[in-house]
């Protein structure tokens, strides 16, 4: 007996196993960058498991070696590259890019099976009907993935704008012309067709961009999340394909887990999955009370950096509320310098961390740490809520949406039952914003409109940088 | 058991495993998970390698896998990688004075 035959199954169960712990650690504050390491050894123990198994049955050519160390050269550097330069803010688009090579991946296995393997797929056998219908489901899933990874990567980064058509019924009917497109290849493959992958590749990634493309910023996270799980069901697929136990089940775990994840995020954004999906932007859905709310702001009181420094000087307890324009600004790091200064003069600062702020749950988070923020100013929203009426000024950078009293309030209002912030509820509020433009909501901010409410104009870094000269020139912070 | 029935039933249990994976998560960790999930995703390596070794002397063949497998490792490595770079942010010693 083949020692193979026993080691294989072996390194297979233990990579699975590892696997599924990874997953689990994952989930935990404490356990996360073990689990992540575990995750990391299984994986490459499965490589070593697939490699040992070829070698005792029968070796591995010369030229396959060469052509395994070409692709894994040039993918594992630009890799380890783009991990080590892409900063933090970006970490959105970095996980929607990664996700859309991984479908990438599935798609051209499937593809290279299909293609050029000399058996023979029309013969319409049970078992080769299983191949041709994993191949299908390969190919569609994987290229979906990637192109709909790069739009929303695109769209992140601001490359790509909503074009306005996309937000009109029109999209339904061409989204449903692709899937038709779509089906039409797939049956013409299935009857042993050329032709049809072809089509079907360029069909199901139309119709990724189709899908992705209407659906707003605020919403990308959990497209993110949901392509995510799509890329493990490609994998699963290619599993299928390839015949390897381990790949169905490592797909399938994580189509699942990032299925739950997903409806996590829907939950803590008060949306479903559904309206994210077949939605568009909220702003799209709601267009009557969008319209109608941005004529609507009649008490907007602006004010200076030096006023605001004046308030904060005289402050206790400061809360501060940072959104995805602190990231697009990148001004984290003179938001601690501004958050040094007060702590120094005997003032208590804390930061209200939204689960959804930001781009992605978890965003604001990261992005603090990385400014060294303590960890335990960082106040989840249920904790910090009912400390708002204590507080005496809350400091709301670039965030608009989470802190929407409408949610309260309104029941109209598209937002209504999605759980925000009270900053209202705190005795002077500055909110820093580039300018009066809605939300990615689309959705007028009644907070705006209170009169303990006052707006800084600016670039957050820079409005932050003015605030920081000013607390100086006041001689708070004990640096004067 | 035929290769299908045995797969159907690691697809089964694998997809029921995933759903009892991840329960609470604190919203921290959601950027993290996923990009975590994300690497595990790039599992497909493991398809690409198998392509690659059973192509013989298939030149197209051995190039689209190659490709393939670069596509993935670019995903599993930088994924890692990525999620390490921000997990070791939340486990990092608060520096206070």
């Amino acid at each position: 007996m083949n020692i193979s035959l026993i080691l294989k199954p072996a390194i297979e169960l233990i990579a699975v196993f590892l696997l599924a712990f990874g997953i689990k650690g994952l989930s935990k504050v404490r356990s996360a960058r073990e689990a992540n390491r575990l995750a990391a050894i299984a994986m490459s123990l499965a490589v070593v498991g697939v490699l040992v198994n070829s070698i005792a049955n029968g070796g591995i050519r010369l030229d396959a070696w060469l052509w395994i160390l070409i692709g894994s050269f040039v993918g594992g550097l630009l890799g380890i590259f783009t991990a080590q330069r892409v900063p933090m803010t970006a970490m959105p688009e970095t996980v929607a890019l990664f996700n859309g090579c991984g479908g990438m991946s599935s798609l051209l296995v499937a593809l290279g099976v299909a293609l050029f393997r000399g058996e023979n797929l029309s013969e319409l056998s049970g078992v080769e009907i299983v191949k041709l219908i994993s191949i299908v489901v390969s190919v569609f899933v994987g290229s979906i993935t990637f192109t709909g990874s790069i739009v929303a990567m695109a769209k992140l980064q601001g490359w790509l704008s909503t074009p306005p058509w996309t937000q009109s019924k029109v999209r339904h009917a061409v989204n449903i012309a692709f899937s038709i497109i779509c089906l039409i290849a797939i049956l013409e493959f299935l009857l042993g067709g050329n032709n049809g992958l072809w089509l079907l590749i360029i069909g199901s990634g139309l119709l990724g961009v189709g899908v992705t493309l209407p659906i707003g910023g605020a919403d990308m996270p959990v497209v993110i999340s949901l392509l995510n799980s799509y890329s493990g069901v490609a994998a699963a697929a290619a599993g299928f394909v390839v015949k390897s136990q381990l790949l169905i089940v490592a797909g399938a775990m994580v189509g699942a887990a990032g299925l739950i994840l997903t409806q996590v995020m829907c939950k803590g954004m008060n949306r479903s999955l559904i309206s994210v999906l077949f939605g568009g932007a909220l702003g799209a859905s709601s267009n009557v009370s969008s319209t109608n709310g941005k004529a609507e702001y009649t008490n907007i009181t602006s004010c200076s950096v030096e006023e605001c420094a004046l308030t904060l000087e005289a402050a206790e307890r400061v809360v501060i509320v940072p959104g995805y324009g602190l990231a697009v600004a990148q001004a984290q790091h003179t938001l601690r310098e501004v958050a040094k200064v007060l702590e120094n003069s005997g003032i208590e600062v804390a930061y209200a961390i939204h689960p959804v702020a930001g781009r992605m749950p978890g965003h604001m988070n990261v992005l603090l740490a990385e400014a060294d923020v303590p960890y335990e100013q960082l106040k989840e929203m249920e904790i910090i809520n009912p400390e708002f009426p204590a507080t005496d000024v809350v400091l709301i950078l670039g965030a608009n949406d989470v802190v929407n009293p409408q949610a309260k309030t309104d029941s109209t209002s598209p937002l209504y039952g999605m759980p925000v912030l009270d900053v209202q509820e705190a005795r002077t509020v500055f909110v820093v914003k580039r300018g009066m433009s809605a939300g990615y909501s689309g959705i007028k901010n009644d907070l705006f409109d209170l009169p303990n409410t006052s707006m800084l104009f600016g670039d957050a870094k820079k409005v932050l940088g003015d605030l920081l000269v000013e607390l100086k020139e006041l001689g708070i912070g004990g640096r004067g | 058991m035929s290769f299908l029935t045995e797969a159907l039933w690691v697809l089964l249990l694998g997809s029921l495993l995933g759903l009892e994976l991840i329960g609470k998560v604190p919203p921290t960790l959601h950027t993290p998970l996923m990009s975590g999930a994300n690497a595990i995703s790039g599992i497909t390596m493991l398809a690409a390698l198998t392509l690659i070794i059973d192509a013989g002397d298939n030149i197209p063949l051995l190039v689209m896998g190659s490709i393939s497998l670069g596509f993935a490792l670019f995903n599993v490595i930088g994924g890692f990688l990525v999620t390490d770079r921000m997990l070791a942010m939340f486990s990092r010693k608060p520096l206070r004075k």
